[in-house]
C-alpha cells in the first residue's frame, strides 16, 4: 500500500518530550501493539506503536520525530500500516498485567484498555524517569489497578518497574504484556524467567526498520531470525529465550551494536 | 540433489539478494523453515552503508518498489554472519558483493573468503545506489574487467547479476561471460518511481528506485530467453517469481535455477511450495529430470 495522508486533528502533549498527535481517521482493524510506518515526507519513515485507532505517541528522539514535532493541527503525515503481531488479548475472567516503561506504554494502553473490555482484571505497572514522564497514568488507572515507579522517587516506588515487580505474587497474572526501554524489558525478562511465568508474556520489540514489511530482513533478530516487523513487534516470552534481547542490536547498515 | 555450477543444491530454488540476508540467522530460517535450494546473502561492499532514508520499499497490486540503497555492514562485519549461514544453513551460501570498480570487488571478495562462500554473486545490477549496481553494469568493459578481477581472486564459482535497464541485456551478459563467469543472474529490478499526490514527493526515500514482482516477470522471461539464446554459461532467472508454474516458465525460457525475492512477502516457505511443484509437474507431464524443462520454449518452433 501506498502511505495514507494522515491529517493531524489534535496534538496532546503528554510529557516535555513526548506528544500524542491524533488523526482524522482510524485503522478499524488495529489489534494492540500493532505499528504504523510514520512518514515525515522528505526526511524520513519510522515505526511508531498506535496509542489508539488513531494516534500515535511519539517520543522526540532523531530528525524524524523532531519534524514531526513542528508540525501543527491541520499539518499532515504519510501513514502505512498497521502491520505486525500485536499482543494476544486475554479471556473474559482472566488476570492481566501491563509492565509499560517510558514510552512503551504507547501501545499497551489501548491494549489495557481491550483487554479489561474483553472482561479481564488488569494491573498496570507503570515505570518511568520522574512522575512528569509518566505516561497515560490516568488512563491506565481507569482500566484498573496501577502501581507506579519513577527512577527518582517523584512518584510511587524509587526505582524501576522490577522493584515493584519484586512485591507482587506474578503466578496470579493469566497474561503479561511488557514494553519499554531494552534495558528494562531484559530485566523484566529475568525476572519473569526467575519466577517461572515466561510462558505467559509477551514482549513488544523496537529495532530499526527498512520495509517495514517482511521484505529486507534488516530487523531479524538472533538466533530465530524472526523479523521484528512481521513476525513482531510482539514476541512471546519464550521466543525470545536465547535471544539477542538486551544484549545487542543492529544499526541502519546491519551492524551489532551493543546494548 | 541439483547441481549448478558445479554446487549441490537441495532443490532449484535460491533466495535472492537483499531478501532476509543481513543476519545469518535470517539466511539459516529462510534455509531451514523457508526451504530454500541455496541462499544469496545481502550484498556486501567494502564499506559500512547505512542506505537511503525510508520509505524504502512500497507494496503495490503489481509488485514492489524499493531503494534499499544497498545497506550493509561491510565485509569485516559481515564475516561472522557468513559464518553462521555456512554452519547451520545446510545449504549453499553466495555472497552478493559490490563495488565501484575491480579492486573494490576484489577487496570485498578477499575479505569474505575466510568465511568460505560456496560462491560469489557480483551485484552489477543494483538500479538506484549512485556509483554502484548498474552504474558499472551498464558498461560491458567494466563487468568483463571486474569478473575476470574477481574470478582471478577466488576459486569458487563467479554469479554476475545483471541489469535490465540497459538496451540490451546479452551485451552485458557476453561480458560476463568473457570475464569467466560460471553464470548469470538475470534480471535486478527494473527502474521506477511514485509520487504521493496528496504532497507531491516522491514516495521512496531515495525519490526512485527499483520495480520487482509480479509486474516484472515477463520483462524477466525475455531477458533470460535471450541470454540462454547468447551465452554459453547458465542462466539464473530472478523476477517475479512467486508460483511453481512461474519458476517452471522461467526454466523453459531458459533458467537453470529460479531465484525468489519479493515473493517471500507472501509466505517464508514459498520455496519448499515451488520446489514440490515442479515435482508434481515433472512427474505428471512424464519428464524424468528437472533438467528437461531448461530452454525448452527454444525447441517449440
Amino acid at each position: 500500500m501506498l502511505p495514507l495522508n494522515a491529517t493531524i486533528v489534535r496534538i496532546d502533549e503528554e510529557s516535555p518530550s513526548v506528544r500524542t498527535f491524533f488523526f482524522d481517521f482510524q485503522f478499524e482493524t488495529m489489534k494492540p501493539g500493532q505499528f504504523v510506518m510514520v512518514w515525515v515526507r522528505g526526511v524520513d519513515e519510522v515505526p511508531m506503536g498506535l496509542s489508539s485507532k488513531n494516534s500515535i505517541t511519539v517520543q522526540k528522539v532523531g530528525e524524524a520525530t523532531s519534524k514531526l514535532f513542528e508540525l501543527k493541527e491541520g499539518n499532515s503525515f504519510g501513514l502505512r500500516g498497521p502491520f505486525g503481531k500485536g499482543f494476544s488479548l486475554p479471556s473474559e475472567g482472566e488476570k492481566t498485567l501491563v509492565i509499560a516503561g517510558g514510552v512503551g506504554a504507547a501501545p499497551l494502553a489501548p491494549y489495557a484498555e481491550a483487554a479489561r473490555s474483553a472482561g479481564s482484571e488488569v494491573h498496570t505497572v507503570l515505570g518511568a524517569r520522574s512522575a512528569d514522564d509518566l505516561l497515560f497514568e490516568k488512563f491506565f488507572a481507569e482500566t484498573g489497578e496501577i502501581s507506579i515507579s519513577t527512577d527518582d522517587g517523584s512518584k510511587g516506588t524509587k526505582g524501576f518497574v522490577t522493584d515493584v515487580l519484586n512485591s507482587l505474587d506474578l503466578s496470579v497474572y493469566d497474561k503479561i504484556a511488557v514494553c519499554g526501554p531494552e534495558i528494562m524489558m531484559a530485566s523484566v525478562f529475568r525476572l519473569l524467567e526467575d519466577r517461572k511465568v515466561l510462558e505467559r508474556s509477551e514482549f513488544s520489540l523496537h529495532r530499526y526498520f527498512k520495509c517495514g514489511i517482511g521484505v529486507c530482513g534488516a530487523c531479524c533478530i538472533d538466533k530465530s531470525g524472526l523479523r521484528v516487523c512481521r513476525d513482531g513487534p510482539v514476541f512471546s516470552g519464550v521466543q525470545l529465550l536465547n535471544s539477542e534481547l538486551g544484549k545487542y542490536t543492529r544499526d541502519a547498515s546491519g551492524r551489532r551494536v551493543k546494548i | 540433489m541439483y547441481t549448478l555450477t558445479g554446487l549441490k543444491f537441495k532443490n532449484p530454488t535460491i533466495l535472492a539478494a537483499g531478501i532476509l540476508g543481513t543476519t545469518g540467522a535470517s539466511l539459516c530460517r529462510v534455509a531451514r523453515e523457508g526451504g530454500a535450494g541455496g541462499v544469496v546473502s545481502k550484498s556486501i561492499g567494502p564499506m559500512p552503508k547505512t542506505g537511503h532514508p525510508n520509505p524504502s520499499m512500497v507494496k503495490f497490486e503489481c509488485g514492489f518498489l524499493n531503494a534499499m540503497g544497498l545497506p550493509n555492514p561491510s565485509y569485516p562485519s559481515f564475516l561472522q554472519e557468513l559464518d553462521i549461514a555456512k554452519k547451520d544453513s545446510g545449504v549453499p551460501v553466495i555472497a552478493s558483493i559490490f563495488g565501484g570498480n575491480p579492486a573494490e570487488f576484489k577487496e570485498v571478495a578477499e575479505g569474505l573468503l575466510p568465511a568460505k562462500p560456496d560462491a560469489f554473486e557480483l551485484n552489477v545490477s543494483c538500479p538506484h545506489a549512485e556509483g554502484y549496481g548498474a552504474a558499472v553494469g551498464s558498461n560491458p568493459c567494466l563487468v568483463e574487467a571486474i569478473t575476470a578481477t574477481v574470478k582471478e581472486t577466488v576459486n569458487v564459482p563467479v554469479w554476475v547479476k545483471l541489469t535490465p535497464n540497459v538496451s540490451d541485456i546479452t551485451c552485458i551478459g557476453s561480458a560476463a561471460e568473457s570475464g569467466g563467469a560460471d553464470a548469470v543472474v538475470a534480471i535486478n529490478t527494473l527502474k521506477g518511481m511514485a509520487i504521493d499526490i496528496e504532497s507531491g514527493y516522491p514516495v521512496l526515500g531515495n525519490r526512485s528506485g527499483g520495480l520487482s514482482g509480479k509486474a516484472v516477470k515477463p520483462v524477466a522471461v525475455k531477458c533470460v530467453y535471450d541470454l540462454y539464446t547468447a551465452l554459453e554459461i547458465p542462466v539464473i532467472g530472478v523476477g517475479g517469481m512467486s508460483s511453481w508454474q512461474d519458476a517452471v516458465e522461467m526454466m523453459m525460457a531458459g533458467a537453470a535455477a529460479v531465484q525468489i525475492g519479493s515473493a517471500v512477502y507472501d509466505r517464508l516457505d514459498i520455496f519448499s511450495e515451488i520446489s514440490k511443484g515442479i515435482e508434481t509437474f515433472l512427474q505428471r507431464k512424464g519428464y524424468s529430470d528437472v533438467k528437461e524443462l531448461i530452454g525448452l520454449s527454444h525447441e517449440m518452433v
